[in-house]
């Protein structure tokens, strides 16, 4: 078995509660002197961070979610000035308003490690080729993996994503051992692959760590088939860290939590009281060891349980399941991010009327967005070329405002339900 | 000269142009000529009416996607060729015909044809010095 830290990995839990405990008490005291946000909140309910002593009294704590991080956009939620700050990184958000995370040189350390622990727990070692086929930029994909994979001492290969007959291209020349992307991409580079007349077996590449959208343990089989490799599952979210605060080990069981950085707990999202070990509910984090966003108990919408049983591969590592799904309206399309409202605004701007809906599937384990908009006078021509043009001007446009491409559907003019209330924008078909 | 064709929306799926002609017989439009281009995903029904300003009117009142459009209509030699002089006449005047369609006129031994083109003032000009008759609204019913 081969470890990237091996003492925090394997680490007897008692171990590991002393050091949560101790960040834990740490992290309370930046955040209520630091943070005016927290210092509110804590003494709204009458906290004070000497009332925090180990990890156990993490329930006295309040919640935060995304909201709080919108209502103080862009900085308000840092604990850090701009001096401490090395790196910002953001998530698309609605209309505009994204949700922006910060990072201290010790937060990308702590991040980086986390993706490094992945890496290796897929069978990396300093000496592979690892491609990374994840976006780089705003997005933490990219340089998450990038990150990790330089400070294990691995090569990294920064392809970013797109340009599929190159990515190929460089899987065989380049000869990368391990492809870090979303699974549909992985999915897509195995199609190509395929028309490219290439077989699995005549490139190099080994394993796959992907992750930044939810995947089935078939399409897991099916990555596996098309690429000739082992397919590793790996979860983050950018408020937390990127990807690398859990990620999976040969078993394939759960993710392993970086728990001495993130420290996760499952809450009835209705109730918000903690739920035992094994039970479905909302999965929260805790950045423990964070010093630029230290979010306190932060809800990530995610439906995902906890399992502390010993793992065949000898980490002692809390794991978490693949999350079920996420209960707000964010749609994550291939990896990216969507909201209906970008796909409202992206209507609303080409002077259409807003009557539309949003049909997500999956076909062939890619996801596949339709957006349905009733036709109006503006885009209608007594010619079929008229109208392609107007679908084509409408797809662009989807494309270049939500960063993924969505298929156009013309209605008539009614097709779609009205309602009184909140109209369905959303049918979301896939089965994970 | 112009003709005004209405021009109605209809997405591609099974039963609907059922459903959409039988709406424009409930409407009491009447109907000389009608062509129909698709996609794979939606259709547009051209349609000659008699009275097309009121057939527009009450296809909009019904919540369907219309429109009119200017066309020109042309008699033609029902004879071999008869539709090939016409096309020569445009072409020779560098007029490109977008979509054409042909019905029968109570004329005897002309059929018409609806001539959907860019430019219908040029195209008429040409037309008419080729002597080739122009269909007005009147003409066709």
């Amino acid at each position: 078995m081969n470890y990237f830290t091996p003492e925090i990995e394997t680490a007897p839990r008692e171990k590991l509660r002393e050091l949560q405990s101790e960040r834990l008490r740490k992290m309370v005291r930046r955040c209520y002197n630091n943070v005016p946000f927290y210092k509110r909140k804590f003494d709204e309910i009458g906290l004070k961070p000497e009332d925090i002593q180990s990890i156990d009294d993490i329930v006295k704590l309040p919640f935060t979610v995304k909201q709080d991080l919108r209502d103080n956009y862009p900085y308000g939620m840092f604990a850090v000035g701009r001096d401490k700050l090395v790196r910002i990184h953001a998530s698309s958000g609605t209309t505009g308003k994204q949700t922006v995370v910060g990072y201290t040189k010790e937060d990308l350390h702590a991040w980086a490690e986390g993706a490094a622990r992945a890496i290796v727990a897929a069978g990396g070692s300093a000496n592979d080729f690892i491609h990374v086929s994840y976006g780089y930029g705003l997005f933490t994909g990219g340089l998450g993996l990038h990150d990790g994979a330089e400070l294990l001492g691995a090569i990294a290969i920064p392809v970013s994503s797109g340009n599929t007959k190159r990515q190929v291209q460089i899987l065989q020349d380049f000869q990368s051992d391990i492809l870090c992307c979303t699974p549909s991409y992985a999915m897509f580079i195995g199609e190509t692959l395929r028309e490219m007349g290439i077989k699995p077996d005549e490139i190099p590449l080994r394993a796959g760590i992907f992750g930044a959208e939810a995947w089935s343990e078939n399409m897991r089989l099916e990555i596996e088939k098309a690429l000739g490799i082992k397919a590793y599952d790996i979860y983050g979210l950018s408020e937390i860290a990127g990807p690398g605060v859990s990620y999976e080990c040969s078993e394939q069981t759960g993710m392993h939590v970086c728990e001495d950085h993130f420290f996760p707990e499952i809450i009835d999202p209705e109730t918000l009281k903690p739920l035992p070990d094994g039970e479905y509910g909302e999965l929260v984090f805790t950045c423990i060891g964070k010093e630029a966003l230290p979010l306190v108990r932060y809800r990530t919408r995610d439906i995902s349980c906890l399992t502390r049983e010993t793992c065949s591969c000898g980490r002692t590592l809390v794991k978490m399941k693949k999350p079920r799904g996420r209960s707000d309206d964010m749609l994550i399309i291939r990896g990216v991010n969507v909201f209906p409202s970008q796909v409202e605004h992206v209507i609303l701007e080409l002077g259409m009327e807003p009557n539309y809906q949003i049909i997500v599937e999956r076909e062939n384990n890619l996801d596949a967005m339709t957006v349905c908009i009733e036709m109006s006078e503006r885009m209608f021509s007594d010619e079929i070329s008229g109208i392609a043009a107007a679908e084509k001007r409408i797809a662009s446009a989807m494309l270049s405002t939500l960063g993924v491409g969505a298929k156009v559907r013309l209605l008539e003019p009614h097709a779609l339900p009205r309602s009184e209330g909140k109209a369905v924008r959303v049918v979301d078909k896939r089965k994970i | 000269m112009e003709i005004m064709q209405i021009s109605i929306f209809a997405e591609n799926r099974p039963g609907r142009l059922a459903e959409l002609t039988e709406k424009i017989a409930s409407l009491g439009i009447d109907v000389r000529a009608l062509s129909l281009a698709d996609s794979a995903d939606y259709g547009v029904l051209r349609l000659i009416v008699a009275e097309p300003e009121k057939a527009l009117a009450c296809l909009r009142a019904a919540q369907l996607m219309a429109t009119g459009t200017p066309v020109l209509g042309v008699a033609v030699n029902d004879a071999p060729g008869g539709f090939a002089t016409v096309v020569r006449v445009l072409a020779d005047a560098n007029i490109s015909v977008e979509y054409a369609y042909a019905f029968l006129t109570p004329t005897t031994g002309k059929a018409g044809v609806i001539l959907r083109v860019k430019d219908n003032a040029a195209a008429a000009a040409a037309l008419q010095l080729a002597k080739i008759e122009l269909l007005g609204q009147e003409q066709i019913f």
